[in-house]
């Protein structure tokens, strides 16, 4: 069954991981919903790229932290923050693509 | 000793604190205050140009009350990455206001100043001798990007906070360090886990953000034992609970699981984290594991141009709806009108707020487009008035350029202000963040002592 990701979660954001990385971190409202999701890997590698428009190899970690049932999603920042082009500095609003998410469990 | 504790008033040194909770942490006894003063979140222009994101009163108010109270219960403050970025200009100006303090405050301590910023020789040096890689996913550096640096900092480890403790500093300043060290270096010297004592400081150096709700002006306390760490808010109004905890865990990391810093990294594969009454955590598990050599991470940025930017709005529909043509016709338009006067060589941006303009950085991932756009026309050029010249120049072409099917013929562009233009000043980019292996992560940061006597 699909599920939209603001339903089930408390927390999505983003935010820089020093300069050169950009970070994800999408939490659970409750820890029934995250094992279900974690069992299923409802969140991986596959559709979290075409989200982005980005490829695989620039996620460069995809992990699920129990202690905080959270799914936290590590990629290569496509320019180091703050050189020319820049759009976010603190990376902080680069979460809007997960609001739209659906996943399946 | 079976207990360790330690003060964070606040997240960043100058976000401030509520005096209750300075107050009611003061009052469990701590053994040291600390505070981190820094980022890199801000960018690369304050490391650049050598100036703090952070401001002047703000962080003298700060220091106003944390260093008096420190002296008072004799226990040392310990300030790392000092004005922001932990350059030595960004050192200086911490040491000002401290000087200024003990002076208005008639005030008797020692003072270590500890510096991180590194010579551009020794950085090329260690270069040639291979003891330099990237920290991915930067890449490789050369001798021309050292070169090109206008300032290099490296991030310390404990141990030169360790030497400024077992040399009796009541006030220690440091430049660029590594944000937990500032919390345990007084920990470790005094026997307790490496690890507990940074997974520790790595909670304490955001304060309050770990509570709920979270603030990053306000206090947190932490008790440190042998098996175990505990965290507790001091404003009545906030908790710590297992998730807000553990959720700090993730935050600004690459993997919450293991965290890297000089000389090895922090293991949370066993941590626990557990519920003591209603505002407090315990934690438990965590393990530092060493690196087989030494590498401390080294930040360095460099100049790139300078920048100025024109603000401007568009409401005509039929413009709106053209809106990516327009702004690459302006662009051919700029670019051919100073050819052959000879600024050649710059950076001309159109950020389309309405559009993509917040994630710009990301190939376009959304079609849709609002009723009116706030359009960001911005130029680096190599000096301010090149800059000023073409920014100015786009700004013109654009207010009065005939794309097709337009009605509206007056002009294209709604301004906020007058003067349209403004003069952003210089423009840094990161160009080196890389790993740098070291012998003594000690002498790497030589420690200096000022001795205050009724604030002189």
């Amino acid at each position: 069954m699909k599920h939209k990701l603001t339903d089930i979660a408390s927390v999505i954001r983003s935010k820089n991981s020093g300069p050169y990385e950009l970070t994800f971190d999408i939490i659970f409202k409750d820890f029934e919903t995250y094992n279900k999701v974690k069992n299923c890997r409802s969140i991986n590698e596959d559709n979290f790229a075409p989200l982005y428009k980005i490829s695989r190899s620039d996620i460069i970690s995809l992990v699920y932290f129990d202690p905080a049932k959270a799914v936290k999603i590590t990629i290569v920042r496509p320019i180091t923050s703050g050189s020319l082009g820049e759009t976010d500095v603190y990376g902080a609003q680069q979460h809007a693509p997960l609001m739209a998410m659906e996943i399946e469990y | 000793m079976e207990e360790l504790r330690i003060l964070s008033p606040t997240a960043i040194l100058g976000y401030g604190f509520p005096m209750a909770s300075f107050t009611e942490g003061m009052k469990r006894k701590p053994h040291v205050i600390a505070v981190d003063a820094g980022s890199t979140d801000p960018g690369p222009y304050y490391l650049g140009v050598g100036k703090s994101f952070t401001d002047r009163n703000s962080v003298k108010r700060d220091l106003e009350i944390m260093i008096p109270a420190a002296l008072e219960a004799d226990i040392p403050v310990i300030i790392g990455t000092a004005g922001g970025s932990g350059g030595s200009p960004h050192v200086a100006l911490t040491l000002e206001i401290i000087k200024e303090i003990a002076k208005e405050r008639n005030l008797s301590f020692k003072l270590a100043v500890i510096e991180s910023e590194l010579n551009k020789e020794l950085i090329t040096k260690n270069l040639e001798e291979g003891k330099i890689e990237p920290l991915f996913p930067a890449k490789e550096i050369t001798s021309q990007d050292i070169e090109q640096s206008v300032r290099i900092v490296a991030q310390m480890g404990e141990e030169p906070f360790i030497e400024a403790l077992e040399n009796g500093a009541n006030v220690i300043l440091a430049g660029r360090s590594y944000d937990p060290s500032v919390f345990a270096a007084l920990a470790i010297k005094e026997g307790f886990d490496k690890g507990l004592a940074l997974h520790l400081g790595k909670i304490l150096e955001c304060a309050a953000i770990a509570a709920l709700p979270g603030s990053g002006s306000d206090c947190m306390f932490g008790y440190l034992r042998k098996d175990n760490f505990v965290l507790e808010p001091l404003n009545p109004q906030r908790k710590c609970t297992t998730l807000s905890v553990a959720a700090h865990t993730l935050y600004e990391k690459t993997n919450p699981y293991f965290l890297p810093g000089p000389g090895g990294a922090i293991d949370l594969h066993n941590s626990k984290f557990t519920q003591i009454g209603d505002n407090m955590v315990e934690v438990s598990g965590s393990k530092f594991v060493p690196t087989e050599e030494y590498f401390v991470k080294l930040e360095g940025v460099k100049k790139v141009g300078y920048r100025t930017i024109s603000p401007a709005a568009v409401k005509d529909p039929i413009m709106i709806s053209k809106i990516d043509t327009i702004t690459e016709s302006v662009r051919e338009r700029v670019i051919n009108n100073f050819e052959n006067y000879g600024i050649k060589n710059f950076f001309l941006d159109f950020k389309i707020y309405g559009k993509n303009g917040v994630m710009g950085m990301f190939d376009s991932l959304d079609e849709r487009v609002a009723h009116e756009l706030l359009i960001i026309i911005e130029a680096v050029a190599d000096t301010q008035e090149h800059a000023d010249t073409i920014c100015g120049f786009a700004r013109s072409t654009m207010l009065h350029f005939g794309y097709d099917g337009r009605i509206s013929t007056a002009g294209n562009l709604a301004f906020p202000f007058s003067p349209s233009d403004c003069k952003v000043g210089e423009v840094y980019e990161f160009n080196v963040y890389h790993l740098m292996k070291i012998d003594n992560p000690a002498s790497m940061f030589p420690v200096k002592y000022i001795v205050f006597n009724k604030g002189e």
